[in-house]
């Protein structure tokens, strides 16, 4: 339930400067949560961010604080795993507009204490950037070895290059892309949909009372899960095999099992995730284009970032952010003449490959990070 | 691990501190060793097990075709472009050629000589298509589609108003003279420059 996830005490620091955000709003302050990993070192270069996914948290290789379950990328991080906390110093900020921590609609109004809400402003995936940086000044830490993500961890990483590109050694931009699709933005309207048709939503004031729009956020997540799997996985995994029944009910329980799997996954994540902050996060995942402030040329996100040695990984069976769209960030970055490697992994699970089995990436991000270091 | 003869002789030539596409660079064993040069060497590759091998060992390498994907590269965005053993194999060599001229000054090319004195005589006492070390696959699956003499090059590259700057012949791993290269030599690498 909403309520208790926000009784959860999670690490963070309250910075009192003001954060101007693209929509032309000031946050007047900003609460950022955050874990790290492995030990800063000396002269402070080994620092290693990892910015989350759309429905990620901080909780990168710790157990969840609501669910107990292992960290999101685990497999990936820790003593020696390819982001090896033996040798980098890694930190995982909880996105602005998120609901983890980090200053988001569930944070209350300075003036009132009441949850903002929908007063929240509408913030972007360069806004989510803006206030890693005023966490990594808070921390001292000039420059990163690399920015590191997936998904939407992808397009943090790009916009982090974009932004600072004298703050950042190497970018790893997997999964990912430099602008939201026709085709990701309705599906996340779908989800919009589902969550504000919810009588529980209340116009987004349901912080105080006992109704939460569960309902509506579950079917969001329904409807975003089947995004992250492809046809092939989902085949493979459940095919038209019907669910603890030998024969179809005429009715309408959960006959199939990916019926059920898809019913279980949408009811879990309400027990992690703030509906506001899903309706934010997806708002600001829509608004993202790379190259809009630079009339559509993508290479001009890139003019400053020569000196960046970006790393872009696609899945073929990512039809969420395919390949093309990687292929593009490729184009743009050798038309600066940027150092750029790209590879197309084959793997079976659709966008979800970046989080799971998948050796090839293993050794490529272990590779990515290593050199020049 | 010794790195192959042809590249041996293109990482001698190569000056230090050069910007470097290597077309076609595999696992990135060139580029490695081109690292002790300070040469800042960037690398295509078509097969995805080998890009990841290349970036697994810190190199920076897209996947892409060399029949398409040289488009992407601005015009002189390095000091050399280098192709080994791959012209063979692409769709239009002498567009490829264009290309990597385009994309650098001078170029690196390799490739085996089809007019090597062993094919020759496959082909005349055999009748059939050689299966030689350097080409060894049946013509039916060969990914070389473009057999290529070292007289071939060298009418190509006058044709297109290009110089030679010079040329490395190999009979087996060692250097083959000059002379009567045309039959006696199983390899060759030309440096390339726009004319």
């Amino acid at each position: 339930m909403a309520s208790l996830l926000h009784q959860i005490q999670h690490q963070g620091v309250t910075i009192n400067a003001p954060l101007p955000l693209d929509s032309g709003q000031v946050l007047p302050s900003v609460t950022i949560a955050w874990q790290s990993y492995g030990t800063l070192n000396a002269d402070r270069s080994n620092a290693v961010l990892i910015c989350h996914a759309l429905t990620g948290d901080q909780y990168v290789a710790s157990d969840h604080p609501a669910t107990g379950k292992p960290g999101w990328w685990a497999r990936m991080v820790g003593p020696g795993k390819p982001i090896d906390t033996d040798r980098f110093h890694v930190i995982c900020a909880n996105v602005l507009g998120s609901c983890m921590g980090t200053s988001g609609p569930a944070t209350p109004d300075a003036a009132t204490g009441a949850p903002l809400g929908m007063a929240f402003p509408v913030i972007t995936i360069t806004d989510m950037v803006r206030a890693q940086a005023m966490l990594l000044d808070h921390l001292g830490i000039s420059r990163l070895h690399a920015v590191v993500g997936g998904s939407m961890g992808g397009m943090q990483t790009l916009a982090w290059a974009a932004t600072y590109p004298e703050r950042l050694a190497s970018a790893l931009v997997i999964a990912s892309a430099a602008r939201h699709s026709a085709q990701n933005i309705a599906f996340h309207e779908v989800g919009r949909q589902a969550i504000m048709a919810d009588p529980d939503w209340q116009d987004g004031q349901y912080y105080g009372s006992a109704r939460a729009p569960t309902k509506g956020l579950a079917v969001a997540r329904m409807a975003a899960h089947i995004t992250y799997l492809s046809e092939e996985g989902l085949t493979e995994k459940f095919g038209r095999r019907l669910q603890a029944r030998d024969i179809k009910s005429f009715g309408f329980d959960a006959d199939f099992q990916v019926e059920s799997y898809l019913r279980h996954q949408g009811l879990a994540f309400t027990d992690r995730f703030d509906a506001n902050a899903y309706l934010y996060i997806t708002r600001a995942m829509d608004y993202f284009d790379l190259a809009d402030p630079h009339d559509g040329r993508l290479a001009g996100a890139f003019a400053t970032a020569k000196d960046v040695r970006f790393t872009l990984v696609s899945f073929d069976t990512d039809w969420l952010y395919p390949t093309s769209e990687s292929r593009r960030i490729v184009q743009a970055l050798q038309s600066v003449g940027a150092a750029a490697s790209f590879v197309e992994l084959s793997a079976p699970f659709g966008h979800d490959s970046f989080l799971l089995d998948v050796p090839a990436l293993d050794r490529l991000v272990a590779g990515a990070l290593g050199s020049g270091f | 691990m010794a790195l192959r003869p042809d590249l041996a002789i293109i990482a001698d030539a190569l000056p230090s501190s050069a910007r470097v596409l290597d077309v076609g660079c595999g696992d990135g064993e060139l580029m490695v060793a081109l690292r002790g040069k300070g040469v800042d060497a960037r690398g295509l590759e078509i097969d995805p097990a080998n890009v990841t091998a290349a970036i697994a060992r810190g190199q920076s390498v897209v996947q892409g075709d060399a029949n398409r994907d040289l488009a992407d590269y601005p015009d002189d965005a390095f000091d050399y472009a280098i192709l080994s053993q791959t012209l063979q194999t692409t769709e239009r060599p002498d567009r490829v050629v264009d290309e990597l001229l385009r994309i650098a000054p001078r170029a690196f090319v390799s490739f085996p000589n089809f007019a090597h004195w062993r094919i020759r005589l496959a082909l005349l006492w055999g009748g059939r298509m050689p299966v030689t070390r350097l080409l060894p696959v049946a013509w039916y699956e060969t990914p070389n589609i473009h057999h290529v003499t070292v007289s071939d090059f060298r009418d190509l590259v006058r044709d297109r108003g290009i110089r030679v700057e010079r040329v490395w012949h190999l009979s087996g791993d060692k250097p083959a003279s000059d002379a009567a290269a045309s039959w006696r030599a199983e390899h060759a690498i030309f440096l390339i420059a726009r004319g």
